[in-house]
Order: structure tokens, then sequence, then C-alpha cells
């Protein structure tokens, strides 16, 4: 039957590199998964600043931002996008980071507002719920299973 | 930049947000985009098509670049497929655009085409009137990857560029009926290519042989809804040009801009007003089909309905006869006589 409108919402999801590093494995493994939980998955490859970031995320209109970084300029990129996304009125948008990520930088990164810190080996359906779970408010009903 | 010339008030903010809405079906973002229809119709839409590899997102991005120091201002809407499993879509033809994230006169949108057959998804033209009504001067619509069937885009764009690389098909795929009938302007792109002008040469022979005679596009096939005007079945007044390039260098890419321009001259003196009504045929007769087809759902109900289709797994009832049932429940429903 025709689905209703309601029915096909799906989330939309920025998969990012912020930085220097040429290693987009892991950002490809998590818009796969994502795209596997039924989210649309807009990936914008290597070498974002964080301006290229804020701005697609801005026409892109979308529901959560993931950042890979293995550069280790995460303490000032990280911070930056959440900046520049509060400063586009994107601010309720929730901003995860993966990648190389060392233990002491993470309260530091949280208190900037980034929602979510997943190492390496975190299990891709806890990425997922995490998702489903911070974005009730923007598309309710893309919370249901499909 | 200041050539941006959007309503005042709306940001780019307000336009993502409402295409999202749009998008989605909800009713509010449909009424803003009522409300806006008579804005629209300044911007020129253009179709880019082609085979997954032709390099259509960096065809796009190097127009794009140029249209920009020309002072006009673009809006892309880039639909990539959705997963028929899960719904889901990684949406990758930004990666080739990257360099025009931040221009102010730029506004990209990808898109999934959720399900929709033809190249496109179902709110792709809604979402371009938004654009164009938001006031950009250049609207691209780049399909999904697209082979020979899918040849919506030509139903919303006013002007069709197909893209061809070397060594993607052979002389026979050139020659099918399909998407190489609905362009306007064919690019043969990575020119630098072994077999570029084998290529070009074979999209030559094929124009020919789609030129025969204007009367045969009246006997295509096709049904009412799927019927495009073929521009290599138009009056000659328009001859389908075949360009090179090399998007990733820029070269070539002034030729293609300026055909468009041309083309869109061309449209205006009198062919671009029988397109349009055309386009705005089939798109009203669409939008009565899905309208007619959800109040159909809603009176025959999920049990009825459900009800045939099993019917049909158990091969008691051919899909047709399935569906003329159905037809004849809803006219009783409404006190009449079953049509045949």
């Amino acid at each position: 039957m025709t689905p209703t409108p309601e029915a096909t919402r799906p989330l939309r999801i920025l998969i990012a590199k912020p930085g220097l590093d040429g290693h987009d494995r892991g950002a490809k493994v998590i818009a796969r998964a994502l795209r596997d939980a039924g989210m649309e998955v807009i990936y914008t490859g290597l070498r974002q600043t964080p301006e290229m970031i804020a701005a697609a995320a801005l026409q892109e209109d979308v529901d959560a931002v993931g950042l890979s970084i293995l550069s280790g300029a995460h303490n000032t990129l990280l911070p930056r996008v959440v900046e520049l996304l509060r400063q586009n009125g994107m601010g309720d948008v929730p901003v995860f980071a993966g990648g190389i990520i060392p233990d002491e930088d993470v309260p530091g990164l949280k208190a900037a507002g980034i929602a979510a810190i997943f190492g390496p080996g975190t299990p891709l359906s806890e990425i997922v719920a995490f998702i489903r779970e911070h974005t009730p408010s923007r598309h309710p009903i893309a919370n249901r299973d499909s | 930049m200041t050539s941006d010339t959007r309503p005042p008030r709306l940001t780019k903010r307000d336009l993502a947000r409402l295409i999202t809405g749009i998008e989605n079906g909800d009713l509010n973002a449909l009424r803003t985009l009522h409300e806006w229809y008579g804005h629209a119709g300044g911007a020129h839409i253009i179709g880019v098509t082609g085979a997954p590899g032709s390099g259509k997102s960096t065809l796009i991005a190097a127009l794009t670049r140029l249209a920009r120091s020309r002072g006009q201002t673009v809006a892309i809407v880039s639909v990539d497929p959705s997963s028929p499993f899960t719904g889901g879509a990684i949406l990758g033809d930004r990666i080739r655009m990257r360099e025009l994230f931040e221009d102010d006169g730029v506004f990209i949108r990808s898109m999934a085409n959720r399900g929709a057959l033809g190249g496109i998804a179902r709110s792709t033209a809604d979402i371009v009137t938004a654009l164009d009504a938001a006031g950009y001067d250049l609207v691209f619509i780049e399909t999904v990857g697209a082979g020979q069937a899918e040849v919506e885009v030509a139903h919303v764009a006013e002007t069709v560029i197909v893209v061809e690389a070397p060594g993607l098909g052979d002389d026979v795929q050139a020659i099918k009926a399909g998407i190489l009938e609905i362009a306007d302007i064919l690019v043969v792109n990575k020119a630098d290519r072994e077999g570029a002008e084998r290529a070009v040469s074979t999209l030559q022979a094929a124009l020919e042989l789609a030129v025969p005679s204007a009367g045969a596009a009246g006997h295509h096939g096709y049904g009412a809804l799927h019927r495009v005007e073929s521009p290599a079945m138009a009056p000659p007044d328009w001859r389908i040009p075949i360009l090179k390039t090399i998007a990733t260098e820029g070269d070539g890419v002034a030729a293609v801009l300026d055909a468009i321009a041309r083309h869109r001259q061309y449209l205006e003196q009198g062919a671009g007003a029988r397109r349009r009504a055309q386009r705005l045929e089939h798109e009203v007769t669409l939008r009565l089909r899905d309208l007619l087809l959800k109040r159909a759902m809603q009176q025959i109900g999920p049990t009825r309905y459900h009800t045939l289709i099993e019917a049909c797994v158990a091969r008691k009832l051919h899909p047709q006869e399935a569906a003329q049932e159905l037809l004849n429940a809803l006219v009783r429903d409404d006190g009449h006589a079953p049509a045949e």
C-alpha cells in the first residue's frame, strides 16, 4: 500500500571528516551502518574545514552531525564545528565524534558541546541507538523501528 | 556575495527547513510552496543525467564555478538511490563539490530517491520549485546514476544534459531508446581518455538514427504518463550539440554553459511554452493519480485490500482482476453502477 507521509521520514545525518588526515575507512563504516539502520547519510569526503561542515549541515538540514577525526586536532576543530552550528541556529543538532581521541580530552570536548564520543571498537548499534535517542524532538516518527 | 536574490528574510536555514518539510510531505511546507508557486519560473532548470561514474557531479561543480564567475547564483539538487531494503541512503555527491560549500550564492541539497523510479525523487520537482522561487538563477538536478529508462528528469528540467564517458558502454548502448532521447545537450566527459573520439562519433551516429521523422513521436509505446517530447524528434531548429569536456580540469565547460544559455534562448522563442505545458500536464496527471489512489485506498480499507492480495498470492486472481474488483467495489460504494 502507498505509505503515509509519516511513514517515510528517515533521519538525515551528516558524516564529515575535519582536519588533514587522509583515512576515511572509519567514516565510511559509520555511514554504511547508519544507512543500514534506515538513515539518509550525507557524506562529504576528506579534509573538511569546520566552516565547510557547518555550511553543509545548514543546507542539508541534518538531524545530527558525526565527525571522524584521526589527526589529533580534535580539541580545536570539534568545538569550532559546534560553535558554528550554534551561530547558524542549529544548536539543537547533536554532534558526535569518533576516531582517535585520548580519554583525557573527552571531558573538555563534552563541555564544549560534543554530545558523545565513540572510540575505536564501539559497537555500531550503540551509535545508531544514540542517534535515535537524541533526535526525537525534530522528527518524532523517525524513532520507530522499521 | 551580493548577487544572491532570495526574497528578503528567507535565509538558507529557512530554505533548508522548507525543503525538509516538502520532502516529508509536511502540510505547512506544502502550503508555503503553493503560495510561492507564482514567484517561481525565473530560474533555468537544468537536468544532468548519465551513467554512474560519467562525472555528473564534477561537471555540475565546474559549471557552477563558471556560472558564479559570470555573476549567476546556483542551486544544486543531487539525487542518490535509497536502499530498497532499509530505506537508508548514502548521499555522496557533495564530495565533488567541496569548494562550493561556503559560497553564499550556491545552495546544495542532497536527496535520496526514496524508492521512486525514474532517476529522481517524488518531491524533486517541488524542491526545485522552492529553489526557483527563492531566486536562484540556475537550478541543476543531478539524477541517480542512470541507464536507459531514467527519463523522469525530462519532466522537471527545461534543459537536459546527458553525460557519457568513454568506455562505459558500447555502440549498442548509445542507440537504445530512453535516456539519449531526452538529451538537449550531449557531453562526452573524461575526453582525455582513450575512446573519446569514438564515443563522440557513436553518439553522432545515434543522433542521426534518432532524427528520422517527427511523426514517429506519437508511437513510442509509452503511456501518456511517460511520454516525453524528444528533442531528437523536435523540429530541427535545435541541433543537439555533442561537447567534449574534462570536468576535473574545467576543459570544455565554458562551451557547455554557453550551450545551456543558447538552449534557454531557443526555448524562449516558443518551444519552451509547448514543453512547459506538456510538463505541467504530466505533473497534474501524476498528482491526480496519487490523490485518486490515496482516496481509493482509504475507501477500500486494508481488510478488503489484503484479502484480494492474498487471492493473488494463491493465484486465484490475476492482479488485473484484483484491481478491477477493487475499482468495482469503489464504484458500488458510491452507489453507482460498476464501470467496465
